[in-house]
């Protein structure tokens, strides 16, 4: 049986399990979007959002979706104690793609708005979900692990503020994967976060797994932001070194709403990000911000897309990498200002850092104008430790590698900056330092 | 302090440095002069150690020792300071990281303890009022977005604070109006003592008014052709540098042979 059919029959076997079985504007979407897998395949070489990153690795595994139990409940536990923030969150554990309420700390939401599962949500009030889940858009037509999430969709958060709700507190999503539940699965999380006119929140997507553990996440978010709406949306990506990760973020943005999106990859051995937003109405503002810092055989595909479909708009983007061993990154991002879209401003930079010899990058910036009176401008870099950086600190009596250590620290710090959770600020800044060789030795100088 | 015989130098198989001899003890100042592309930052990033340039043949003793097997840093923590011709900006390193590890490392090298952030923060206010420099200067990146004379103000503080043996500075006078080249002047003087020697390459004679050399040295195409006093820059100054190179290279011997 080759991937595609088996996974047609691994939907046939599993249809029934999946929440919402029983609401049929879902089971006629996931029919829509199971269809349109059946009709496309897994993308191959030929397909040109897929060049530079093949796929053939998580077809050969066959992965299998989940069933709904799965998961020892003390390994599950600790993983979340490993990877839970400090601070003050609303908190949502998802265990190999399913919410646990027991290890979730939700907390209290202001009135106005509504966090809770997606399959709960399915179950007491699906109609509110129609409009957005069945929307065929969610994967803006860029991938088809998009239509797979939308036929396989289990679990994940559902977040909706009514017009001018502002939750202060941050949203920590947490996706774990363990050993003896995500072995071999695919595990299909799909967020939706929607934000009525004025509404503000943070939400932090957070997945990570067991060390040793081979799965495939293929999560799907879909963001609406209401007339001066603001999301500041985090994703943390820290599976097992051994995993598959595929995420698509989809934002739709209406009048003046702002969006920031800062998505870090870290783990997995193959991670492919799918990050998009349209402002659908005037005076939108978005920024794109990205690290990924990989090593060993890690490859992580970044895609990028910001439509400018109206004037006015003003997007921000900036992707850096630090590249170790034989690893491997992509970047493409697309900015398309569509005819009328006058006064766009967007800039975009994607910059590279490559720490051995054998690492690779490909990075295309794709900059789409249709429109006169913008300003756009992008730039796109590879290269190695500056030279006469280091001599000049080296000049300074500053050993070869702790020069090189604080050079990377500089390069990847310049994007953990910005992060305004602080205490996903401090956790990502001592993941950086445990990987450099100097790290601690930084530390202290601060 | 530094005794550097016969040495030959290249960069990409272009020989800049052919057959330079310079003896230069504690206590004294050199000022290298001559005329654009004689080797005069060649001299000063070979011994710093700059991988760039391939040393061919000759020798530097460097208190007594063979400097040239010695990586940068080494160099750096045995006392030597190059202050760049052109100080590399560094974003996302704070000028403050940057003191306080080349602090420690050279501390830690000379058997010093390291100081603890009240005493580190003491000595660099105070250096940084030697140099008139703004505080906020201490927490911008390194050199990023600073003016020239502002760039040229940190690395004398750098060498104020790290108080090296040898210090070589590379036209630490380019690029300065007057009153930036006084700060300079004053910072550079105020580390001079008999234990310490500086070298002082320079185009002009301008930065002589202020740092008055005990030595001046013209360098032409790889070697020093002639040595002389204070007045030598004054005589380069009125003729230019034309007519030493028709004439026979004197040795710098001489100037060994004094000091």
């Amino acid at each position: 049986m080759n991937a595609r059919d088996h996974t047609l029959a691994d939907f046939a076997r599993t249809q029934a399990t999946l929440p919402g079985a029983r609401v049929p504007w879902l089971v006629s979407a996931r029919q829509v979007a199971l269809e349109r897998f059946a009709q496309n395949g897994f993308p191959g070489a030929r397909d040109e959002e897929w060049k530079y990153t093949s796929v053939a690795a998580i077809e050969k595994r066959a992965f299998v979706a989940m069933s709904p139990q799965s998961g020892h409940d003390q390994a599950a536990a600790a993983l979340v104690e490993q990877f839970a923030l400090t601070g003050a969150f609303h908190l949502l554990v998802f265990v190999n793609g399913r919410y646990r309420p027991t290890l979730s700390a939700p907390g209290r939401l202001p009135a106005g708005a509504t966090l809770k599962s997606l399959a709960a949500a399915l179950e007491s009030a699906p109609e509110a979900l129609e409009p957005y889940l069945a929307d065929d858009r969610s994967d803006n037509g860029q991938t088809v692990f998009g239509t797979l999430n939308t036929a396989f969709m289990a679990d994940g958060a559902y977040l909706h503020l009514s017009r001018a709700t502002v939750v202060e507190q941050p949203i920590h999503l947490l996706f774990i994967a363990t050993q003896a539940g995500a072995a071999g699965a695919l595990i299909c999380p799909r967020n939706l976060i929607v934000a009525e006119d004025g509404a503000q929140a943070t939400v932090i997507e957070h997945y990570a797994g067991a060390d040793g553990t081979v799965y495939l996440t293929n999560t799907l978010t879909q963001i609406f932001t209401g007339a001066n709406a603001a999301i500041e949306h985090y994703k943390l990506q820290q599976e097992a070194p051994q995993a598959f990760h595929i995420a698509g973020i989809h934002a739709l943005q209406a009048r003046d709403s702002r969006l920031s999106s800062h998505s870090v990859s870290l783990g997995a051995l193959l991670a492919r990000n799918d990050i998009s937003t349209r402002f659908a109405a005037t005076g939108c503002d978005a920024t794109f911000d990205g690290l990924y810092l990989v090593d060993g055989r890690q490859h992580v595909d970044n895609h990028t897309r910001i439509d400018h479909a109206q004037a006015n708009g003003t997007s921000r983007e900036t992707y850096r990498g630090v590249l170790d061993g034989h690893s491997r990154a992509v970047f493409n991002g697309k900015v398309i200002v569509h005819p009328g879209a006058q006064k766009t401003d967007a800039r975009q930079a994607n910059h590279n850092l490559l720490l051995s010899r054998d690492a690779e990058v490909d990075t295309k910036p794709q900059l789409e104008i249709y429109a006169d009176d913008v300003k756009c401008t992008h730039g796109a870099t590879v290269g190695q430790i500056d030279d006469n950086q280091l001599f000049y600190l080296r000049a300074r009596g500053i050993e070869e590698t702790m020069a090189r250590s604080l050079l990377v620290h500089a390069f990847a710090g310049d994007l953990i900056e910005r992060i305004r959770v602080t205490s996903l600020r401090t956790r990502l800044e001592q993941i950086l330092l445990a990987r450099l060789p100097q790290g601690e030795r930084i530390r202290e100088l601060s | 302090m530094l005794k550097i015989s016969k040495l030959h130098a290249s960069v990409e198989d272009k020989p800049i440095l052919r057959g330079l001899d310079l003896t230069v003890n504690a206590g004294e100042v050199h000022a290298i002069m001559g005329p654009n592309g004689s080797g005069k930052s060649t001299l000063a990033q070979v011994l710093a150690g700059r991988d760039t340039f391939k040393v061919t043949a000759g020798e530097v003793l460097y208190q007594g020792r063979d400097l040239l097997p010695l990586s940068p840093e080494i160099r750096a923590r045995e006392g030597i300071f190059l202050a760049f011709q052109y100080p590399v900006e560094i974003p996302g390193v704070s000028n403050v990281y940057l003191l306080k590890a080349a602090l420690n490392a050279v501390r830690q090298h000379r058997g010093l303890p390291e100081l603890d952030a009240m005493e580190f923060l003491a000595l660099i206010k105070q250096k940084m009022a030697l140099m008139e420099m703004n505080d906020d200067l201490l927490y911008r990146a390194v050199n990023e977005g600073f003016s020239g004379g502002e760039k040229k103000r940190n690395e004398i503080l750098q060498m104020a604070i790290l108080e090296p043996k040898l210090a070589i500075l590379d036209e630490t006078d380019s690029g300065l109006d007057i009153d930036a080249l006084q700060v300079v002047s004053k910072g550079i003087n105020a580390l001079r003592s008999p234990d310490r020697a500086m070298i002082l390459v320079t185009h002009y004679q301008r930065l002589l008014d202020y740092v008055v050399p005990d030595f001046v040295h013209v360098l032409s195409q790889g070697k020093i052709v002639r040595t002389g006093g204070k007045e030598l820059a004054l005589e380069l100054e009125e003729r230019g540098y034309g007519w030493l190179e028709e004439s026979a290279p004197t040795t710098a011997a001489h100037a060994a042979a004094k000091s």
